[in-house]
């Protein structure tokens, strides 16, 4: 069907695509190795502005929070996010629980960070580093369920009855079976839910508290943006795209695609 | 993998209540919370009146701010129909495509998806200011003398809308068509119907469910966005996100933020629904 001058339209079309979504990044990319001192007009290459980023101590400090924020939230949700989808995978399937895990994913950014504001509000809580990471594990329990949820299927219950058959108990099991088959699953979630928490903003702005002590990155350059347009910001945006389309990159070999 | 008996309600309350608990204290509770804010007044320095009534809601349907969310609703659909006309393509290709490319195409879909959202918002700065790539180019090919305004106007928020969340719409997409069963097709073209016939009759009314669960990604966080209005808008276009975050972070008045909340919550749970009746549907038509 797509040998036809239609198909070959459409082909093109698809291209078209690639190019709208990644023409703005790569432009990003190549104008933060520019000398000049505005974003937009390329005058040579340099690497100043990256050397201009490792001066900056504000910015260094927000990158060591976000490091902080995300990793704490990592290591809380990919425990959480693994037992719940083993434990979701031996039950009955139930609607309510399954669309329950994606009420975190599907639910907007802002409406979520407003509740956990108005929850830290109730409960008198005072902001820092740690309502961000409380709030981070909430969304980051989801996206780890759902890529081990993934994995899960995928192993053989042969396998597993073999196991049970020799002897072993289920708590051996698990550890010597299971666990090793779902492993790539796990740490597939864990970079999954690692980039999401180091690139998320919304929520972040809303549960951090005042100050320096407490603003990620992305908080950072949310107000370098707003102050302008510098050629410094188009360095530090290139190094994050570059982490997060590693990880993500990383996370789906392992993965197999459960998210994609 | 099933069990019976004491030890395996012990194990499944091991494994699934740290999870289920953490997801009822930190989504639950918290939206429990804004539901019953936005039926309280603000107090006068800023905290909760708690007076119980249906002022918020009634304000959201205010001439001022209806028209606001109207505003907001026709920007939003304005992007999921310009999502759908890209996606729907694209998504068919894919589709189609030799198995192993199918996954690579994939990802390159989705890949841009997990980036920071505010640098794919401010990758649009760069290129669309008036020094920008594009303007640039337009004076060096002599299309134009005049740098155009591209930037800080609705068209830009739509752009950097459709740019933030296409992969949202093509996702679900493929996923419809990559299931149907090619018979289905090869059947309708062997039958005698032409290729367009087939296309409008059998691929499409069967890729709708999909369709719907792109409108509703790509529909529903346009509408409760604020970072798009404010990079590329220049802060002049109110969306739904704009008035709540507004509301909470400099009108400190919570309990109307609440209110707009929970509609943008209930347009969600609307459209979810219509998707479900459409999957429905789909399923008996298929069985038929």
């Amino acid at each position: 069907m797509l040998d036809r001058p239609g198909g070959r339209l459409l082909s093109a079309h698809l291209g078209v695509v690639y190019l709208f979504l990644y023409l703005p990044m790569a432009v990003l990319a190549v104008m933060s190795f520019n000398d000049s001192r505005l974003p937009t007009a390329w005058t040579g290459f340099s690497t100043r502005w990256y050397a201009a980023l490792l001066a900056n101590e504000t910015l260094l400090r927000t990158a060591v929070n976000s490091v902080i924020v995300a990793a704490a939230a990592t290591v809380g949700a990919t425990v959480l996010g693994t037992l719940l989808a083993v434990g979701l995978e031996r039950r009955r399937p139930s609607t309510l629980l399954d669309t329950a895990i994606f009420v975190p994913i599907l639910i907007p950014d802002i409406v979520m960070a407003i509740a956990l504001l108005s929850l830290y509000y109730m409960l008198d809580l005072t902001l820092g580093l740690h309502s961000i990471i409380l709030a981070h594990i909430v969304f980051d329990i989801s996206f780890v369920c759902l890529v081990v949820r993934a994995r899960l299927r995928h192993i053989n219950p042969a396998i597993v009855e073999a196991s049970i058959d020799l002897g072993a108990s289920e708590w051996t099991t698990f550890w010597l079976v299971v666990f090793p088959a779902i492993l790539p699953g796990v740490v597939a979630g864990a970079l999954l839910a690692f980039t999401i928490s180091i690139d998320e903003f919304v929520i972040a702005y809303f549960t951090a508290g005042a100050g320096l002590s407490s603003r990620t990155f992305p908080m950072q350059i949310y107000s370098m943006i707003r102050f302008g347009l510098t050629p410094e910001i188009n360095a530090a945006a290139t190094i994050m795209l570059t982490v997060s389309i590693t990880l993500v990159l990383f996370s789906q070999r392992l993965g197999r695609g459960a998210v994609a | 993998m099933r069990y019976a008996g004491m030890s395996h309600i012990v194990r499944q309350t091991v494994l699934l209540a740290p999870g289920l608990s953490w997801l009822a204290v930190f989504l639950v509770v918290p939206c429990a919370i804004v539901f019953g804010f936005s039926f309280f007044e603000r107090g006068i320095y800023g905290g909760i009146e708690y007076v119980f009534g249906f002022d918020n809601y009634r304000r959201a349907v205010d001439p001022l701010y209806l028209g606001i969310l109207l505003g907001s609703c026709r920007i939003a659909g304005i992007v999921t129909a310009l999502a759908l006309i890209v996606g729907y393509p694209a998504a068919y290709l894919i589709a189609n495509a030799p198995p192993r490319r199918q996954r690579l195409l994939l990802v390159l879909v989705i890949l841009p998806f997990w980036t920071n959202y505010l640098i794919r918002s401010y990758a649009w700065m760069v290129l669309l200011n008036s020094e920008g790539f594009i303007n640039r180019a337009l004076r060096a090919l002599g299309l134009t003398t005049e740098p155009l305004p591209l930037l800080y106007n609705e068209g830009a928020i739509v752009l950097g809308l459709l740019y933030a969340y296409l992969p949202l719409m093509i996702l679900p997409l493929y996923a419809a068509l990559a299931r149907m069963p090619r018979d289905l097709r090869e059947a309708s073209l062997d039958l005698g119907a032409s290729s367009i016939g087939t296309f409008l009759r059998i691929v499409v009314p069967l890729s709708l469910p999909g369709a719907v669960v792109g409108a509703v990604f790509v529909f529903v966080p346009s509408i409760g966005n604020f970072i798009t209005p404010d990079l590329l808008g220049g802060g002049r276009t109110n969306m739904m996100g704009t008035l709540i975050y507004d509301q909470f972070l400099s009108a400190r008045d919570w309990p109307f933020g609440s209110a707009l909340a929970f509609l943008l919550i209930a347009l969600m749970a609307v459209l979810l629904m219509v998707q479900a009746w459409l999957v429905n549907r789909a399923r008996t038509v298929g069985h038929a």
